[in-house]
């Protein structure tokens, strides 16, 4: 019944739909990629640039590789990267904003000074320097878009743990004799698992546009076809081959949006404070 | 018979479509006269608050709708007046008190800029008049001090003098009618005596029409030259004050009074006088805020101070006082939610204060608590099922035997076990007290502590619960430790009372002697402020029938 009355009322949002429906466009270009533009995106397939809805469907680059297979390679990797290094973020987020909120005093103080640490330095900065460190790889990538995304998230969940945590059925927990940490993860955690939903979906959003930054400065994966790496290839030729950064930045702005639609849909289906309005 | 001041005909107001029922308020007729009290009765969505803020027009706007009648002011159509003319009449010839003074103050303005406001949209004064009719004003409602009043912000005063502050805002223009929309409830007992006498106070004076909505039937004894019982949007009876309290002839009017509690104490139950299962000794618990690093005062306040208690087998004792006389810090105290500064707690002879948190545990199923707050104690994710089986599976239960028993005890708290698998919000407020109370009783405790479990629940659905209540403890020999801020209850539930104020106990015996003859001087005052004290309820058939909570 729950289940059917969220669909439903994510289903009442317009936009949430058609976020939906390009997102999963995304993700079916994404899945088939093998099947339509078998071996390597990094191939050279024909004479450089080839302008769109010629003998390739998007055109060629700089070097006569196809724009269409490297579309659709890239696709893979945004999803890949937004979603494994939200993942990421999440996990991390949630159990310092748990801890920091359901224990309070000392232990909130530490874990809130060591996020107040990560926060205080400009993220993107500190992205570059951390790919920098650990040498340009997917693993970096994600690696580094979790490090600088994760201090929102244990605020976040530290606020609502803050508000959980004086609730009466916590503390009819606490008589029942449970333990600390079944109190945390069975008690407390499912009654923020919706803001959490929330937060992350669109932290998707601002990691594929983070990945492609880096990408964009020549930080990503050599061995990896991404969007932000066609870009940046593609910048200099700007004015005499516009499809090289504009099919790819349309990429990049279509599916980013897409993220955030559902995430707004999301929202309004999950957050009860506004629901009650 | 005066002309009325207000008449109310034919009055339907729609809800929504897809609420419980089409009307919110269907066909009511009411007429209000000059030095008169009207009070309208009915419990939590009979319509009684929308019908009296129709008058105003001060409904939603687009979910509630005037669909019919006639509300008749001085012989003007209110629901046909332009807003220029409504909010003429608003606050200059009908002025509204709030349940709520905090909420309704705003809390940025002092009081007299407030006051100050409401004169200068209404009358064209100099500024100097208007502020010493501020200051009569507040001294007429025997605000303390009106000088340093008028400069003081709205958190500065306490409840009570918040609600003055209202009563001399709702009174500086002279309305003609005062609609007052539970202006106590919020309210500690012995302030509320002091508001209600001071309204009655402001209708001789000022002659006006008091539209008094309200749950509480003592009020109503309190204070009412006539009244009017709503339900579910309907008006099923009126009358003058001693006709409805005294002859009710609607059976629901009826229940309602039935299901007040008697202020007579039922005789004394036996139990075990000898048996001491709890003893308190020395409890002490002070807050501490303000000081730290920078030098501020640090402001002390004391929750518990030296509570000596003792509570024996089979007998519910009954913790009393006032908002903030730390009978709730004191029962979390015991049950280690909050930890004393000092003292013991004593239960078979163990000191439970000296345990640490992992050798507490396994105490803790033998003490066990209902929460006050029936939409908070659940978790709203879990099913009842899950929440009520949670205890006896923490403390080594298998867990088919565990869901076993909690459909059991699904059936003892008087719910469906069909019910087990569904979440919180599919029940009502009584059910969710129902569903506390299997909870606690899931672990087979020897005491339950119980922190207000009636105090948000509507006066039948509250008959009911204590109804329970005591079966269980006769059943299951429990002992209780009982908290409530409402003598009534006290007195029909609690075999000895111990009354505190400002986290002392300053009164502590059966519960018999506390009624008939008070010692502390506080215990008096408490008594005294009772709502409704003088009214006898009278013996119907439906009183006998209906059980109520008096046995």
């Amino acid at each position: 019944m729950i289940r059917a009355s969220l669909w439903q009322r994510f289903a009442a949002s317009r936009s949430g739909l058609i976020g939906l429906a390009i997102l999963v466009l995304v993700l079916i270009l994404a899945a088939s990629a093998p099947v339509f533009f078998p071996g390597d995106p990094f191939a050279i397939v024909d004479k450089p640039f080839l302008p769109p809805f010629g003998t390739h469907l998007l055109g060629t680059d700089s070097l006569g590789r196809d724009m269409a297979a490297g579309i659709a390679h890239g696709a893979g990797t945004s999803l890949m990267i937004g979603l494994v290094a939200t993942l990421a973020a999440l996990f991390i987020g949630t159990l310092i904003g748990a801890f920091a909120g359901f224990y309070g005093g000392l232990v909130d103080n530490l874990l809130m000074r060591l996020t107040e640490l990560f926060q205080t330095i400009p993220s993107f900065i500190f992205a570059i320097v951390l790919v920098a460190i650990l040498s340009p790889s997917l693993s970096s990538t994600i690696i580094a878009i979790a490090v600088v995304s994760w201090p929102p998230i244990a605020r976040l969940v530290r606020g609502e743990f803050l508000s959980l945590r004086r609730r009466e059925f916590v503390e009819a927990a606490i008589v029942l004799g449970m333990g600390d940490l079944q109190m945390i993860f069975r008690q407390i955690l499912p009654n923020c698992l919706s803001a959490i939903i929330v937060t992350g979906s669109l932290l998707v959003a601002t990691a594929i546009l983070v990945e492609s930054a880096l990408a964009f400065l020549g930080l990503g994966d050599p061995n990896i076809m991404s969007w932000g790496f066609m870009i940046g290839a593609g910048r200099t030729y700007l004015r005499t081959a516009w499809w090289l950064c504009a099919i790819p930045g349309i990429a990049i702005l279509l599916t980013v949006l897409a993220i955030n639609l559902v995430g707004e849909g999301l929202n309004d289906a999950l957050n009860p404070r506004l629901r009650t309005l | 018979m005066p002309a009325p001041l207000l008449e109310i005909s034919g009055l339907t107001v729609d809800l929504p479509p897809g609420a419980d029922r089409p009307h919110a308020v269907e066909e009511v007729g009411l007429a209000l006269a000059e030095n008169e009290i009207l009070c309208v009765v009915g419990e939590s969505g009979s319509g009684k608050s929308v019908m009296a803020r129709s008058i105003l027009g001060l409904l939603p706007p687009r979910r509630l709708r005037v669909s019919a009648g006639r509300i008749l002011f001085k012989g003007e159509n209110l629901l046909a007046a332009s807003a220029a003319r409504l909010r003429q009449i608003r606050g200059g010839e009908i002025a509204m008190i709030f349940q709520e003074p905090m909420a309704a103050l705003n809390p940025l303005m002092t009081i007299g800029r407030q006051i100050d406001e409401v004169v200068a949209t209404h009358l064209n004064l100099p500024r100097a008049e208007r502020r010493q009719r501020a200051l009569e004003l507040l001294r007429a409602v025997h605000l303390p001090d009106p000088e340093r009043i008028i400069e003081a912000y709205p958190h500065q005063l306490s409840g009570g003098q918040r609600q003055r502050a209202m009563i001399a805002m709702a009174l500086i223009l002279e309305p003609a009618i005062i609609i007052a929309d539970e202006p106590t409830t919020a309210l500690d007992v012995t302030t509320q005596a002091q508001i209600l006498a001071l309204i009655r106070e402001l209708r001789q004076r000022h002659r006006a029409g008091i539209l008094f909505i309200t749950h509480d039937f003592g009020v109503v004894a309190e204070i009412a030259d006539r009244v009017a019982v709503m339900q579910r949007g309907r008006l099923v009876e009126w009358g003058t004050a001693a006709q409805v309290l005294n002859a009710p002839r609607h059976p629901y009017t009826r229940a309602l009074i039935a299901a007040v509690p008697n202020l007579d104490p039922p005789p004394p139950r036996p139990y075990d006088r000898d048996s001491v299962l709890l003893q308190i000794e020395g409890l002490d618990k002070a807050y501490r805020s303000g000081g730290g690093l920078l030098g501020r005062r640090q402001r002390v306040v004391h929750a518990a101070r030296d509570a000596r208690l003792a509570l024996r087998r089979g007998e519910t004792l009954g913790l009393v006082g006032e908002s903030g006389s730390g009978k709730s810090t004191l029962a979390r105290c015991i049950l280690r939610l909050v930890e004393a500064d000092r003292g013991a707690i004593r239960l078979d002879g163990v000191d439970l204060r000296r345990l640490s948190r992992r050798a507490m545990r396994p105490w803790r199923k033998r003490l066990q608590m209902i929460f006050q707050d029936p939409f908070a104690s659940l978790n709203p994710r879990a099913r009842i099922a899950e929440t009520i089986a949670a205890g006896p599976m923490l403390h080594g239960v298998p867990r088919a035997e565990a869901f076993a028993r909690a459909r059991e005890l699904l059936g003892l708290v008087g719910l469906d076990p069909r019910a087990a698998d569904r979440f919180p919000h599919e029940f009502s407020g009584g059910q969710r007290q129902r569903i506390g109370i299997a909870r606690a009783l899931a672990l087979r405790p020897d005491i339950l502590v119980a922190d207000e479990p009636v105090s948000a629940l509507d006066v039948s659905v509250q008959g009911q619960i204590l109804e329970l209540l005591a079966q269980i403890r006769e059943r299951l020999q429990l002992s209780m430790l009982f908290i409530t801020h409402d003598l009534r209850v006290a007195a029909q539930v609690c075999d000895s009372i111990a009354v505190m104020r400002r986290g002392e106990i300053v009164e502590y015996g059966p519960t018999a002697e506390i009624f008939a003859a008070p010692r502390h001087p506080y215990t008096r005052e408490l008594l005294a402020a009772i709502p409704g004290k003088a009214w006898t309820k009278p013996k119907t058939d439906a009183v006998a029938e209906e059980a109520g909570s008096g046995r």
